[in-house]
């Protein structure tokens, strides 16, 4: 492995047990970073909106993000649509810290995602299932997270997500080697990587939750399947007190595990964002079938 | 003697220290978030992460004025990267001080952002004859230190690990590599440190 992957799968694991929140302006951002934000998310619009506006979604514009990273200390991230490869050269020109190829933007490549590899910039992936997280990790992510589906406020699909993750990994190590090979063809998943999870039991880099987190216990329960840390990209802005909604789902997921602080915290909180069942939305309008 | 060595486990890189410290003989390690757990440690390391983050929860969680009285009672204490951050009297921008106990001045992501990011390997006599492997993530450096404070690395001129009597800390990760040296080093400073008290107890 390069010493510059390391470096960017190092930065995930600072990243851990925090969560990371979109924001659209630097205001949104300084509130974030006093929650507790460990990073932001850097984006015109939350997945929410881009859902209810429709068209098409793509990268941010970079003065906006400057504004972002200017007003922040903690690390920025920000979007390109999958398989764009020249947003993904735009945004590591603009020095940001992480880059997310993302099906909350719509895709630029039905086929192929970028080849991560190529740049000095980390990046953060969605996936599904362990094939998915593999095949990214394969072109370079340095980092994983659940899809979900973003701009729900409904976490079923990153529950659904993580245990997929989870216990496709825990199959895989009770695997003798022999059946490795055909696994990873299953599964479409880069053999080497294969055999990686079987020994370590564990994805090789930092997986976290995302999409469809709306409230501290949300949170708290994606830790407890297993998350390294979350993602909140609506559930803070769309919600009726921001700053308070935020704070509290920072110390829901550290304290993941002590139901009375988390029962403290969600006290009071006031509207979490709307929330949308899964059978209301239209079968072209869900956003974690997007990636390949 | 075996000394039980606490990881402050809010956030960023708790898991990697608890494996560190596991892979040391007569070193018990805990994972640290409530007062309870802090009262059952004899040091204390102050993991990787955000520096912002950990700092807003040692404050919201009331854990802060425990920490600082423990140092102040001579606790041994590591912090690496956001934990050097956290035990610093001033960091350099105007941003106010965590736990305000250690007399340097420190500047956050002093090398710029994640791309900036680096690694290399240096000698400090202080830590171990062989040479040892550093990883700076958006890493902080040391501006200025006191005459209490002995500089133990620098790297381009920049002070990158330094002590001060039981406060121990580094910009960068020993926590990511392999490599033990640092931590063992911090358990013999809580070791020292036990055998001290004991010896005092018995005066």
């Amino acid at each position: 492995m390069s010493e510059r992957s390391k470096l960017n799968e190092n930065l995930a694991q600072m990243l851990k047990g925090g969560v990371i929140m979109d924001v659209t302006n630097p205001m949104e951002a300084e509130i974030a970073q006093r929650a507790g934000a460990v990073a932001v998310m850097a984006l015109e619009r939350v997945p929410a909106d881009i859902r209810k506006q429709g068209g098409v979604a793509r990268m941010s514009d970079p003065k906006m993000i400057k504004g972002i990273k200017s007003a922040v200390s903690i690390p920025v991230m920000a979007k390109v649509r999958i398989g764009h490869i020249v947003e993904a050269q735009v945004l590591e020109a603009l020095g940001i810290d992480y880059i997310d190829e993302s099906e909350v933007l719509t895709p630029a490549d039905d086929m192929f995602h970028v080849d991560k590899k190529k740049f000095k910039i980390p990046f953060v992936c969605g996936a599904k299932n362990l094939g998915e997280a593999l095949r990214r990790i394969g072109e370079g992510a340095s980092m994983i997270r659940t899809k979900g589906e973003a701009g729900t406020g409904n976490v079923v699909e990153a529950v659904r997500h993580m245990r997929t993750i989870m216990s496709e990994i825990r199959r895989l190590v009770n695997l003798p080697k022999e059946e490795l090979m055909t696994f990873a063809k299953e599964i479409g998943a880069p053999y080497e990587l294969v055999v990686k999870v079987a020994q370590e039991g564990k994805l090789p880099v930092v997986n976290f939750a995302a999409g469809g987190i709306a409230t501290p216990s949300d949170a708290a329960l994606m830790m407890q399947l297993g998350s390294e840390g979350v993602f909140v990209g609506s559930g803070i802005f769309k919600s009726s007190n921001p700053e308070k909604m935020a704070k509290a789902i920072v110390k829901a997921t550290t304290f993941y595990d002590k139901p009375d602080i988390i029962a403290e915290v969600s006290e009071d909180l006031g509207e979490a964002m709307y929330g949308i069942e899964m059978s209301e939305i239209e079968s072209g309008s869900i956003l974690s079938d997007r990636g390949w | 003697m075996l000394v039980n060595i606490g990881v402050l486990a809010f956030q960023g890189s708790v898991i990697e220290h608890m494996n560190s410290l596991s892979r040391l003989k007569d070193v018990n390690p805990l994972e640290v978030k409530t007062l309870s757990e802090l009262n059952t440690v004899d040091g204390l390391i102050l993991p990787g992460g955000e520096s912002t983050t950990i700092g807003k929860l040692l404050r919201d969680f009331e854990l802060a004025p425990y920490i600082i009285e423990r140092i102040n009672m001579g606790m041994p204490v590591w912090g690496t990267c956001a934990g050097m951050i956290l035990l610093a009297r001033k960091i350099a921008g105007g941003e106010n001080p965590h736990l305000d106990v250690m007399d340097i001045v420190v500047r956050r992501n002093a090398y710029g952002g994640q791309l900036d990011s680096f690694s290399t390997n240096v000698s400090i006599p202080e830590i171990a004859e062989s040479q040892l492997p550093l990883v700076f993530i958006r890493a902080p450096w040391i501006e200025e230190v006191s005459e209490k404070v002995k500089v133990l690395c620098k790297i381009n001129d920049k002070i990158v690990a330094a002590r001060q009597d039981n406060m121990f800390v580094t910009s960068f990760h020993p926590e990511l590599t392999e490599n033990l040296e640092f931590h063992k080093y911090f358990a013999g400073i809580v070791a020292h440190n036990m055998l001290e008290k004991k010896t005092s107890c018995k005066k």
